[in-house]
């Protein structure tokens, strides 16, 4: 098996260190980005399986990111997973309809997050 | 037309000073026995008073026309 | 010398002039170039006024009472002031409709009415009479008396001789020839003598001069000035009395009013002053040249009267004939014989005018009417009745002159001159209760006119004209003595036991009581009724602009064209009714009379040329025949007139409430502009401050839980994850705080300590807190504060925590070691000036203002750590607020495209203003 790669993207450091954390604890290959255009080059160079993608980031928007992404068709398989502090329904609703597979909202459980990473990849909890 | 009003409602002044200096009791105020440089009084009075409403008559209107 | 057959050669000679005056006057008129359209001439031809009552009448007065003859003049002198809106009024109506006599004037104001005309026209007749006869009687006196020079002898009473011998009969009928010359040579739709009004100008100037002439005679030529009479009179007690007035004040008012109302109402006025008017705006000269006129023709009349009492003691001479029969004692010739020729002037003036006057009056408003109706007389199938219309007038004159004879015989011994005019003074006056309505008061009906004239006139007939007949005999004399059918109530000068009054004001009260009683009291029975109301507006309302084609709104119904021009031509003339038509025509636009239009304009106008001819009430009765006439009802009247000022109100409601929509609309939809930027603008913030307090809860919950799942994590990690939790933490207290602290000064709900403060030692303070962060990060802190500054007021925690914030945003933004902050503080003005200057990377301009919004950070700080800029965002924007709220200003300064380096912060805050004069400026 395959180590999957996720690529963090947010503008927050302390949160950029305890999602790495906890993604490396998982066992997963960890890159980061600070904003959007770091984000998009490192999607083109690493081809990550996931990307746990921030709303508010400098720049860019999330979701411009993540509009970004769904376009190219090469990049069909890559998951995104929308974090944000705004929880707002149609922020959901506008993250899910541009192609995002999950959308977590800050502050979040740890246990929801994984959770919610593993089975995104279609991968079994762990106990 | 405004200043034609003006002139008619002086002109209703002088009617009502006119009807108050040539009638009872400003009339008989005058009617004694003096002379004005030999003239009797009564008749200095009322002729100069008359005089002097036309005066302000024609004043009143002439002057409108400047 | 003065032989008859030289009298009477000078007489003719004399009306000679007068008569190719007229003609010549009559002949430029008719070219287009009128002669008399002259303010002047207007007001000349007013003074026709002025009569042989003036000439010679007021003499006689004048040495029976003194200062009595004099309220005549005084009376038109105070109602010419009035005529400024009095008698334009007139004059435009008369002129609107058409209107050819006073009787037209009155009878169109009440509906039209023929019968109310006719009984004008039969009380004017009346009442003038006697007025001609004084005429009749001066002229032929004085022409007797002129006859006898050099002796003076008084003529023979009237009706001692026989008829046919007496000069008066020839005089009477003289006159009526020279009449029906100057006025009756063709009918005219104006009625318009543009000759005659020349003519009569031109007589007032004569006798006006011809009495000076006298007068000058008298005063200086007999006596040796005023002085001289009046003193020589002042020492004969029988003529002392007449230097006061010793006469009745009530007498004195009523002369006043009636002769205000004569010099309106009595035929020959109203014919020069408004029909003969040919520019309204004579009028505004002639309102005080008249009154000038009669000032100028009175001066020497209570001169030549005490002159002549004090020569012909005696009492031998009328006084009456003293402006004759002075001249005349001296040997005067040329001088008696131009005052003749004044009095006649005076006199023909008179009757010419007054005849022609009334012989259109008793034309247009008796006999035409009556003629009318009476079918048998075939007139409305004759074809030209215009050459009726004439001799009915010719013969008019006649018959008024000739009862102007008989009067004289009859009464004219009886008075004095002036007593005679008073009576038909008195006449006329009857005419003002109807005259005022019909200007002033909507309410006047037909049948309240006609009640009040007929009951003033019946008063008048009974308490002065028959007493007339009575003092001279010619009616027996007891209902004088004991009252109609001996009841004393009923003593006609004497009514109803009101005693004490001279009979002119006994006649005027009485009269003025029946007349007013019954026009207000008989026109209030009912409304008016459509055509009343109509006329009404027509008359009431002349001054307001919308009338000009009013009549043709009260009137419906369908004519022929072919109807109206014969009907018109029949009293005009085929041919000037032909060219009336066809000029109407062309005014409209219409090619030729074959394609006009019978519309209610047309029908109008038909009219209007009728009433010039027959009299208005005569016209419409013409038209009407003519015409299918749908008679509109009163409600249908109200309607008309309601309707055009309804709509005029609806429609300026209707701007007026569109104006007032519009602007509402306008003012909603900014409302509502502004209401949906604070939405959106209270959104932004709230989801601002929502992500702002979540981003930190959430490391500090993803760290705690890490830390509490794991106890086998490192415990370097531990010690890392930990500090993270607690700077996390920290932040998010901060954040709070300046959240909280920004709410509450912007809600102004913050509490301030204000106080005297020392900003030294608030920067030394400040200074001092922030030491830390300066050494930490080896930045070098330069301060340069003055050795001592005045006080300020403000509140002091709050400008230490302005300044640290200054401070830690320059810190930030140093680069670490390499950088250097300077602080700096001055007095500038009556401010204190702190600088906060940082050699950082600078602030670039277009951030300048964002950086002080908030949440909002510029540029590129660095923290050492985590690259990510530090800070909420919200201290600058709460910096200024505290500075702002104590009274200065904070603002930044930075220029890094022009390559200069750092950002220097700056603000002022004003210095407290003591009682005490200012320290020395540091």
């Amino acid at each position: 098996m395959m180590t999957k790669k996720i690529l963090i993207v947010d503008d927050e450091p302390n949160i950029v260190i305890s999602l790495e954390f906890l993604m490396k604890h998982e066992g997963f290959q960890v890159a980061v980005a600070v904003d959007g255009e770091e984000a998009l080059r490192k999607v083109a160079d690493l081809r990550p399986d996931l990307v746990l993608l921030d709303i508010m980031l400098p720049k860019q928007s999330g979701f411009e990111v993540c509009q970004e992404i769904r376009a190219n068709p090469e990049w069909d398989s890559i998951k995104i997973i929308m974090l944000t502090a705004k929880g707002r329904d149609t922020e959901v609703q506008k993250g899910i309809a541009l192609g995002a597979d999950a959308y977590v909202t800050k502050p979040f459980s740890t246990k929801d997050l994984i959770a919610r990473v593993r089975s995104v990849l279609s991968l079994e909890n762990a106990a | 037309m405004n200043r034609s009003r003006l002139t008619g409602q002086r002109l209703v002044a002088i009617f009502l000073l006119g009807c108050v200096l040539l009638n009872y009791p400003l009339l008989f105020l005058f009617n004694r026995d003096a002379n004005l440089f030999g003239i009797p009084l009564l008749y200095a009075y009322i002729f100069l008073a008359w005089a002097g409403l036309i005066g302000l008559m024609a004043w009143v209107i002439e002057l409108r026309r400047d | 010398m003065l032989q008859g057959w030289v009298i009477a050669l000078a007489s003719f000679a004399y009306l000679g002039v007068l008569f190719a005056i007229a003609w010549y006057g009559d002949r430029r008129a008719d070219a287009g170039h009128s002669i008399i359209a002259n303010p002047t001439i207007y007001a000349l031809s007013l003074a026709v006024y002025c009569t042989t009552w003036t000439y010679y009448g007021s003499v006689g007065r004048a040495a029976a009472t003194g200062i009595g003859f004099l309220p005549i003049y005084l009376g038109p002198t105070l109602m010419l002031a009035l005529w400024w809106f009095v008698m334009l009024k007139i004059i435009r109506i008369a002129k609107a409709n058409r209107l050819t006599s006073i009787a037209d004037f009155v009878a169109a104001r009440y509906g039209k009415s023929q019968l109310l005309g006719g009984l004008m026209t039969v009380i004017a007749v009346i009442g003038v009479v006697p007025y001609i006869a004084l005429q009749l009687k001066a002229v032929s006196n004085s022409f007797t008396i002129l006859l006898h020079y050099p002796e003076i002898v008084m003529p023979a009473r009237a009706d001692t001789l026989p008829v046919l011998q007496d000069s008066t009969l020839y005089v009477a009928l003289i006159m009526a020839a020279f009449s029906i010359l100057f006025g009756t040579r063709h009918l005219d739709a104006t009625e318009r003598h543009e000759g005659l009004v020349a003519a009569i100008a031109f007589e007032s100037l004569v006798k006006l001069l011809a009495f000076l002439a006298v007068g000058l005679f008298v005063t200086f030529g007999i006596y040796d000035g005023f002085a001289d009479i009046f003193t020589r009179a002042s020492i004969e007690p029988r003529l002392e009395s007449l230097l006061r007035f010793g006469g009745n004040y009530s007498s004195w008012a009523s002369l006043t009013f009636l002769s205000m109302a004569a010099i309106m109402l009595l035929p020959r006025q109203f014919q020069v002053a408004v029909v003969e008017n040919v520019n309204e705006n004579h009028l505004h000269r002639a309102i005080w040249q008249f009154p000038l006129y009669l000032l100028l023709i009175n001066l020497f009349v209570l001169p030549i009267a005490l002159g002549g009492l004090l020569l012909f003691e005696g009492g031998g001479v009328d006084a009456d004939t003293f402006v004759l029969t002075l001249p005349m004692a001296f040997q005067q010739q040329g001088l008696a014989l131009l005052v003749f020729i004044g009095g006649l002037s005076a006199a023909t003036g008179m009757v010419i005018v007054e005849t022609i006057a009334l012989s259109t009056m008793v034309c247009n408003d008796l006999i035409m009417p009556i003629m009318l109706r009476w079918q048998w007389l075939g007139l409305s199938q004759r074809s030209d009745l215009s050459w009726q219309l004439l001799n009915i007038r010719r013969w008019a004159i006649v018959i008024i002159l000739l009862l102007g004879y008989l009067y004289f015989r009859v009464a004219g011994e009886a008075y004095a001159l002036v007593g005679i005019g008073l009576i038909s003074f008195s006449a006329v006056a009857q005419f003002v209760p109807v005259i005022v309505g019909a200007l002033y008061w909507k309410g006047g009906t037909r049948a309240g006119a006609l009640a009040g004239l007929s009951a003033g006139f019946l008063v008048w007939t009974y308490t002065l004209l028959l007493p007339s007949f009575a003092k001279s005999g010619w009616l027996p004399s007891d209902f004088m003595q004991h009252g109609l059918f001996g009841v004393t109530l009923l003593l006609p000068q004497q009514l109803f036991g009101l005693s004490g009054l001279d009979e002119i004001s006994h006649c005027l009260f009485w009269s003025m009581f029946a007349n007013i009683g019954a026009y207000v009291g008989v026109s209030l029975l009912r409304q008016p009724n459509a055509r009343e109301a109509g006329q009404a507006t027509l008359f009431v309302d002349a001054f307001r602009a919308t009338q000009t084609r009013a009549g043709a709104r009260f009137w419906r119904g369908s004519a022929q064209v072919q109807d109206l021009l014969p009907l018109t031509a029949r009293f005009l003339g085929p041919e000037r009714a032909r060219e009336a038509f066809a000029s109407y025509a062309q005014r409209r636009g219409v090619a030729s009379l074959a394609e006009l239009v019978a519309d209610a304009d047309l029908v109008l106008y038909a009219e209007s040329l009728l009433a010039g001819a027959i009299g208005s009430a005569s016209a419409r009765a013409m038209v009407a025949s003519v015409v299918q006439e749908e008679p509109l009802g009163l409600d249908e009247v109200m309607n008309i007139l309601d309707e055009a000022s309804q709509v005029r109100a609806y429609s300026r409601q209707l701007e007026r409430q569109s104006q007032e929509l519009s602007a509402a609309t306008r003012e909603l939809r900014a409302a509502n502009q502004r209401l949906k930027e604070l939405d959106r603008l209270k959104d932004d913030f709230m989801s601002t401050i929502t992500h702002e307090l979540r981003t930190p809860l959430t490391s500090i919950r993803a760290f705690s839980e890490i830390l509490h799942d794991d106890p086998r994590t490192a415990l370097d990690e531990r010690k890392r994850f930990l500090g993270i939790i607690v700077g996390e933490t920290e932040r998010l207290t901060r954040l709070i705080n300046q959240v909280l602290d920004l709410a509450k000064i912007e809600s102004g709900k913050a509490e301030w300590h204000i106080a005297e403060v020392n900003l030294r030692e608030v920067v030394k303070q400040s200074v001092e807190s922030t030491s830390q962060l300066f050494k930490e990060r080896s930045i070098a802190l330069e301060v340069d504060l003055p050795d001592s500054v005045p006080p300020i007021l403000a509140d002091h925690d709050r400008l230490i925590q302005v300044i640290i914030n200054l401070l830690s945003n320059a810190v930030k933004f140093c680069v670490p070691q390499a950088g250097r902050v300077a602080v700096r503080m001055r007095q500038e003005g009556g401010m204190l000036r702190m600088d906060v200057a940082d050699n950082g990377p600078g602030i670039r301009h277009e951030d300048q203002t964002i950086i002080f919004e908030k949440f909002r950070q510029g540029g590129q700080s660095s923290d050492v750590l985590t690259g990510k800029p530090q800070g909420t965002g919200l201290g600058l924007p709460i910096s200024r607020q505290i500075i702002e709220r104590c009274g200065g200003r904070l603002w930044v300064e930075s220029a890094p495209e022009n390559g200069k380096e750092g950002a220097t912060f700056s603000f002022t805050l004003p210095l407290r203003i003591l009682d005490q004069p200012e320290k020395e400026r540091a």
